[in-house]
């Protein structure tokens, strides 16, 4: 046992030492004991003189929200006056009898007395607990004239957001509401003091940052129970900025009308820029109504109907996309080498695998006969792209689709888009433990089986045969603008990585092909081609809900109509410089071009005629006219052009 | 021996409150240390009721948190004192990582980045240091028996200070300084020779410019508004000014439970957080407050008392040390709110609300509880 003594030592040491840390913090104890029999006993007198005079406080103040007008300036979000009744418990001696009171002189819901009882509850005795939301001038001054008989009534002024246009916008611009627990978390909750809206969805949610503000603060001088007697100094809040999108609200007026009412999506581009022309979808919601102070009752009805007008079609909605991407599969089979534009394929009515083998039907029952690639466009061919998606495999389809942005979000700049489908064999080996059947692969030939894409990335690879390859990132913001400088910034548009092809001259068949769908006699989308001004190409599509039995008729419409097809149509116009890309989805609407392809006509007409009917190139005819001296300039950044037509416009809204 | 036989050996039948004890012992947990944790953990919550104006939703996510770390201190208690000692180096070097990924990718947050997002949750690499350092010096100082060679010296400095640069940089300065207490702890209790204590504080001492030229302009800040509170009452001296009013208007009986004007009307900032403690003493007094501060002194002194019990210089360096961090703490804490201290943003342990500190806190009283419980088999009547 050599090491005993030295341990005993060290022992020893060990114990000194925890000794001297006992001794320090008795003595630490020691101090801060004195410190506060200091502040409590000895200058106790002075602390409660200072309390009682405590007047001066510091609290924060919201900033004014950011307003969201369309591109020529109309007013789509606005911040309005609005007035609350408000009740301080700590100077009222019986709540029961004031709120009778208050029931007398003005209407008194049920609901918002229990709101109250609810809230006071919750908040802190000292705080003042509201009553009354949006109170009308008429109950103003009815509390104004009793207010000497109503200790701690008392009404505050406050800013309420508001949407003038309703419904129309909803599933752009989107809606504010109180901040909830979840958007704490992503938040900063300093940067929020002194405010209680946050923006939810659609814009007023993914350009959050821009349209917040910073809050402000007020020195307040208040009475002994809290009450504010004046504001002593202000640190001014700063306001939003304002965003002026690239909706046009005229033209997203006239889809919504086009639509008439039914479930479906209008999404309208300008090729070029990927700004974002109109976005319907329906059915909609007023976003007024999550103002109120009932936000939580509309929510609840609006999320439980089963007609989900929450649900952002234009985005969210995933659709297969039928025929209307016929011409991508052809251009895929030209550029692969499958097929030339010239080939044939005979279309008996019908396609089999193998003799007396499932039989997978063409539209047309009597078939197109022999068939090449403009004609199978044109007429919407079924067995030519059977044939083709056959040559081709699922695999090269996938690939080519892909280059649309097909199978992945567009990059919009609001939230929640999804990605749609665009199937692969690896796909389904990963997503279901499966091989890949042929049968799949012409199912894929015209936009059916596992595929599904939304109204969004439709009108996307549209605009980008439109640009004969260069693929638009679309978006809704168009510009920033400082409330106070009346700075404004440009958001730029972006493309993406462009479709290049072997031979360029690709585009032309494809386009030629799908001018015929308007022109040519039999085409699929003929009849809205009649008194048309300006050049146009499309696509109808015609998409099942379900699968149908296949020896049953086909084209044999299901009674009932959540069962009937959806109607899809994607077109642009014109056809040498496109100045819109447009894709519908009728949901259940049956036939494409009878449903869809109208609905697209009455827009196109809407963006690019005049008055009198007519049209001329990038002229002043039409809604785009205010918009035009924009978007020529629209790649040189800020011209002086935009800011004068901006600024203009803006005047008149505010 | 179970302690059915030993009550047999005397001839009686176990009591029940004996059988608790035991059960609680063999449950690796300290009887004594749970039964002061959770005398300061409800008074906090009587005075973070009152604190948050009566917020019943801001309790309960207090309460969940105080389960969740309880939970942490009972799972670690349960981890053998040797194998503690074998997972130190790792531990540090995990949080050495991360507190270096925090300056390449951290989140920031009210003018300092001291997060880390892991996608499912955002935590503070400074934390696992607040273990971490006293765990890797005692780890590193625990086979020296008598007093550490000068390289381990040198080397336990060293160790110390790479977190705490990187902490400071953040910048985080409060935990920067309870991380430096707990380095120094241990360092203290491994024996080093007094004359290179003294030595270091009288270089501290003169360090001290030094660090004030590498401050922010707000920590500098904090440090001339301590000096000089009245010299700007309604900027940067409104927080402490409006303290020590809180604190000294509650006079030795205090202004009764959710009465504290100061408190309820919005006169004193971050009062459910760094400021809680003038919350307590304007509300119970100084009679309310000092059976509070004797509590966290017990916990403190027993945290010592097993430090001593303890034969495995490992174990009470690290009992010792992190027992007086603990205190360090509070005493900050309460210096800094009742005008003592410079601000430095240290929250008052177990009662203010918040997260991140209470479970890595707990974590190290169920470090001590697995020193205590670990070392001996129980041997009734004679080690309580």
């Amino acid at each position: 046992m050599a090491h005993r003594p030295e341990r005993l030592v060290a022992n020893r040491e060990f114990r000194l030492r925890l000794w001297v840390a006992v001794l320090g913090c008795f003595l630490i104890c020691g101090l801060l004991t004195l410190r506060l029999v200091r502040l409590q006993v000895t200058d106790h007198q002075n602390f409660t003189t200072q309390s009682e005079n405590n007047r001066i406080r510091i609290t924060a103040a919201g900033a004014l929200r950011g307003k969201i007008f369309d591109r020529n300036g109309v007013l789509l979000a606005t911040n309005d006056p609005s007035f609350a009744l408000e009740l301080l418990p700590t100077k009222i001696t019986d709540i029961d009898a004031t709120l009778a009171e208050l029931g007398e002189l003005i209407e008194l819901s049920p609901d918002e007395i229990a709101r109250f009882r609810k809230l006071r509850k919750r908040l802190s005795r000292y705080s003042a607990i509201p009553l009354k939301f949006a109170m009308d001038e008429q109950e103003l001054a009815t509390i104004a004239a009793n207010q000497t008989r109503l200790p701690g009534v008392r009404i505050s002024n406050s800013s309420t957001r508001s949407y003038p246009q309703g419904s129309a916008t909803a599933h752009v611009v989107g809606y504010t509401g109180k901040i909830s627990a979840a958007d704490l978390e992503r938040i900063d909750s300093n940067a929020y003091r002194g405010f209680d809206q946050i923006g939810k969805v659609g814009i007023e949610r993914s350009y959050e940052q821009q349209l917040h503000g910073e809050q402000g603060f007020n020195q307040v001088e208040t009475d002994a129970s809290g009450r504010t007697l004046r504001v002593i100094k202000t640190d001014a809040a700063i306001p939003g900025n304002d965003i002026y999108l690239t909706v046009d609200l005229q033209l997203q007026q006239a889809a919504v009308k086009a639509l008439a009412g039914r479930a479906g999506s209008v999404v309208a581009l300008q090729p070029a820029t990927g700004e974002v022309l109109a976005m319907v979808s329906q059915p909609d919601y007023d976003p007024n109504l999550f103002v109120s102070g009932n936000a939580s009752s509309a929510f609840g009805a609006l999320s439980s109907n089963q007609k989900r007008p929450l649900f952002n079609r234009a985005v969210q909605g995933q659709y297969p996309p039928g025929s209307t991407v016929k011409p991508q599969l052809a251009m895929a089979g030209l550029e692969y080498g499958v097929i030339t534009p010239s080939q044939q394929y005979f279309c008996p009515g019908y396609k089999q695998l193998s003799p007396n083998s499932r039989k997978y039907r063409d539209w047309k029952r009597g078939g197109h006969n022999h068939t090449n690639m403009r004609k199978a466009i044109a007429e919407s061919c079924d067995v030519f792209f059977y044939e083709l998606a056959l040559s081709l495999g699922v695999d090269k389809i996938h690939d080519f689709l892909g280059l649309f942005g097909l199978g992945e979000t567009t990059g919009l700049d609001i939230i929640g888009e999804k990605s749609g489908l665009l199937p692969s064999r690896g796909w389904k080996q990963a997503m279901y433990g499966e091989p890949w059947y042929r049968g799949e692969t012409l199912n894929i030939g015209i936009g059916q089986g596992f595929m599904l894409t939304t109204p969004l990335q439709l009108a996307v690879a549209t605009a980008t045969i439109a640009n004969r390859g260069e693929r638009p990132k679309p978006r809704l913001a168009r510009a920033f603008s400082d409330p106070i400088s009346d700075e404004r910034q440009l958001t730029l548009p972006e493309q993406m990585p462009p479709v290049v092809l072997r031979d360029s001259s690709h585009w032309q068949h494809t386009v030629q092909a799908m001018t015929d769908v308007l022109q040519s006699p039999s085409g699929s989308a003929h009849r809205i081609s009649t008194n048309m001004p300006y050049t146009a190409a499309g696509k109808t599509g015609t998409s099942q809900v379900f699968g149908l039995d296949p020896d049953s008729e086909y084209g044999e419409v299901p009674a009932e109509e959540r069962l009937r097809d959806h109607a899809l149509f994607v077109a642009f116009a014109p056809i040498e410089k496109p100045e819109i890309a447009i894709a519908v989805v009728v949901e259940h609407g049956g036939s494409g071009g009878r449903i869809a392809a109208p609905i697209a006509r009455t827009v196109m007409d809407a963006w690019l005629l005049g008055t009198a009917g007519t049209y001329q190139p990038s002229s002043n005819a039409g809604i785009r006219a205010n918009a035009n001296s924009t978007s020529a300039s629209n790649n040189q950044g800020e011209s002086p052009n935009l800011s004068a037509a901006l600024g203009s416009e803006a005047h008149h809204a505010h | 021996m179970r302690i059915e036989t030993y009550y047999s050996h005397l001839g009686k039948s176990p009591t029940v409150g004996a059988l608790l004890l035991d059960r609680l012992r063999r449950m690796h947990i300290e009887p004594l240390l749970l039964a002061l944790l959770l005398l300061v953990m409800a008074a906090g919550v009587v005075i973070l009721y009152s604190a948050s104006g009566g917020s019943d939703s801001l309790i309960l996510r207090q309460a969940i948190r105080l389960a969740v770390a309880i939970l942490a201190m009972i799972m670690v208690a349960q981890i053998r004192l040797r194998h503690l000692m074998a997972a130190a180096p790792a531990i540090y070097v995990i949080g050495l990582i991360l507190l270096l990924l925090v300056l390449v990718v951290g989140d920031s947050g009210g003018g300092a980045t001291r997060w880390l997002n892991l996608g499912f949750i955002r935590f503070q690499p400074a934390e696992i240091m607040k273990l971490g350092v006293p765990l890797m010096l005692a780890w590193l100082l625990s086979s020296e028996r008598a007093t550490p060679d000068m390289t381990k010296v040198v080397a336990s400095l060293l160790l110390v200070l790479a977190p705490l640069a990187l902490i400071f940089l953040q910048p985080d300065l409060g935990t920067a300084v309870l991380i430096g207490a707990s380095g120094a702890f241990v360092l203290f209790f491994s024996g080093l020779k007094w004359r290179y204590i003294f030595g270091a504080a009288a270089a501290m001492a003169g360090a001290l410019p030094l660090l004030w030229a590498r401050m922010h302009s707000y920590q500098q800040q904090r440090v001339l508004t301590f000096l000089n509170p009245e010299a700007d009452p309604l900027g940067s001296g409104y927080h402490i000014i409006q303290s020590k009013i809180a604190i000294g208007s509650g006079g030795l009986f205090g202004k009764g439970w959710l009465q504290g004007t100061q408190s309820q009307l919005d006169f004193l900032p971050e009062r459910s957080t760094d400021f809680i403690f003038s919350v307590a003493c304007e509300e119970f007094g100084l009679l309310g407050v000092l059976p509070l501060i004797a509590l966290y002194l017990a916990i403190v002194l027993r945290g010592l008392y097993i430090a001593a019990r303890c034969d495995d210089h490992f174990g009470r360096m690290l009992a010792a040390a992190l027992s007086l961090t603990f205190f360090v703490y509070t005493a900050v804490n309460i210096g800094m709110v009742s005008g003592l201290m410079p601000v430095v943003g240290v929250p008052l342990p177990l009662i203010s609300y918040g997260g991140t500190s209470m479970v890595t806190l707990l974590i190290s009283f169920g470090m001590i509880m697995s020193i205590h419980t670990h070392k001996t088999q129980p041997l009734y009547g004679a080690n309580l």
